[in-house]
């Protein structure tokens, strides 16, 4: 498991592992949004928040399709499921590898991004636990995605209309996290339902993502 | 362990391609598998291999003693050639991988990246995964494709060593590996086609 890790983090960083797609795509919405907007500060601070969790949603869904779909086509996909780890352990791994290379620095360069946008102070917290809270369930139902996609050709348009669906409780609680923390307001419920809604997918979709996965094998 | 296939039955895409097969593989064996394209071979190894149900019949023995290799190597082109076969060694609990990069012959090219390889150097390299696995039963499709002749006399010999360990071996092949081995022609199992269960293609 950990050596199946490992490669992945090392394939992620390695040139054409696609480690900084999604952060340079976060970057450029965000960067563009005042631009399109218009330089009014009061309307930037306001819709902040739910910027930085849309681009860093899409950021996200830009890179699914990598996350099973090269293993399938240089074969590595039929080793592994003869190999003797569990599907469900190889792909709670594969999603984990997913969120280093691409959720985790999302999470780390949103505060900075926050400034672009005139985040409001109390925002830069709330904007970021609630992107560290709710990116790993991007990354497990992303992988989900990528499992019942894998053997199509071109699947990346199928796996986006299939996981954007799936993505929308995560991303209503986890902007609503952010909005309300940048507007000063009380946070529990929401950030306890962006918990609620990350550990459960933690904790089922495995199960789920390596049953399809053993059925698009055969 | 001695591999049993017992009334199998296998299938591609829901149609039935190989019917009614028996067949073992005890320790220190081998057998080749032999068949015109198309007719099933790769289906069996694959259903051996567990990777996918049989239609009918049952395989016995296998399970966690089979290594299975495909066309595809399964290697990552961003990977030098010993770190993909570190990869495996340590995904199937085993350490040592320098017999394996010396007995294909692999030793000079073990800091390479295996994108840069020739397409016979990354068979060698998908073959040596085979010794890192350190399973008994060895399940190839089609080992020697892209290999010239003095791989292929590298690839039986490691074939040889493993039977003489106590492995076993079925191989879908079409050249004369050199090995004493017994033959199976597929051809004769080759299921008659009947459009009897609609539902079938559905599954």
């Amino acid at each position: 498991m950990i050596a199946l890790l490992t490669r992945d983090l090392r394939l992620g960083v390695r040139a054409g592992g696609g480690f900084g797609l999604g952060l340079a795509f976060f970057l450029i919405v965000t960067v563009l949004v005042p631009f399109s907007i218009g330089p009014e500060s009061a309307l930037l601070a306001r819709i902040a928040p739910g910027i930085l969790w849309l681009g860093a949603l899409l950021a996200c869904l830009l890179s699914l399709d990598r996350i099973l779909a090269l293993d399938w086509e240089d074969g590595s996909l039929d080793l592994l499921a003869t190999a003797p780890l569990p599907m469900e352990g190889i792909v709670s791994i594969k999603a984990l590898a997913h969120w280093i290379t691409t959720g985790l620095p999302l999470v780390l360069v949103a505060p900075a991004l926050g400034v672009l946008l005139n985040l409001p102070g109390p925002g830069y917290l709330w904007v970021t636990a609630s992107l560290l809270l709710g990116t790993p369930a991007l990354s497990v139902i992303g992988t989900f995605g990528a499992a019942l996609t894998v053997g199509i050709k071109r699947g990346g348009l199928l796996l986006s209309l299939l996981v954007l669906p799936l993505y929308v409780p995560t991303l209503i609680f986890g902007a609503e996290v952010a909005r309300r923390g940048a507007a000063g307001l009380e946070v529990v419920t929401p950030l306890t339902m962006l918990a609620g809604i990350t550990f459960g997918v933690i904790a089922l979709l495995p199960f789920a993502s390596a049953a399809v996965l053993r059925i698009n094998l055969r | 362990m001695t591999l049993h296939a017992i009334d199998l039955s296998v299938s591609r895409g829901g149609v039935a391609v190989l019917e009614g097969l028996n067949f073992s593989l005890s320790p220190g064996t081998a057998l080749v598998l032999r068949g015109p394209n198309g007719s099933g071979k790769t289906t069996l190894l694959r259903t051996v291999a567990g990777l996918q149900p049989p239609l009918a019949g049952r395989v016995e023995g296998g399970g966690e003693e089979i290594a299975y290799a495909a066309h595809a190597d399964g290697l990552k082109a961003m990977l030098s050639v010993s770190e993909n076969l570190s990869f495996w060694a340590s995904v199937f609990g085993t350490g040592d991988i320098v017999a394996a990069l010396r007995a294909f012959d692999l030793e000079a090219l073990s800091d390479r990246l295996a994108g840069t390889l020739s397409a016979g150097q990354k068979r060698r390299l998908g073959l040596a995964r085979l010794m890192v696995t350190g399973r008994a039963i060895w399940v190839l499709d089609e080992p020697t494709v892209s290999l010239d002749a003095a791989s292929v006399e590298l690839f039986a010999a490691a074939v040889r060593t493993h039977l003489g360990q106590g492995g076993s071996a079925l191989i879908a092949t079409h050249i004369d590996l050199g090995l004493d081995t017994e033959l199976l022609d597929v051809t004769p199992f080759r299921a008659v086609w009947r459009a009897s269960d609609p539902d079938e293609a559905f599954l």
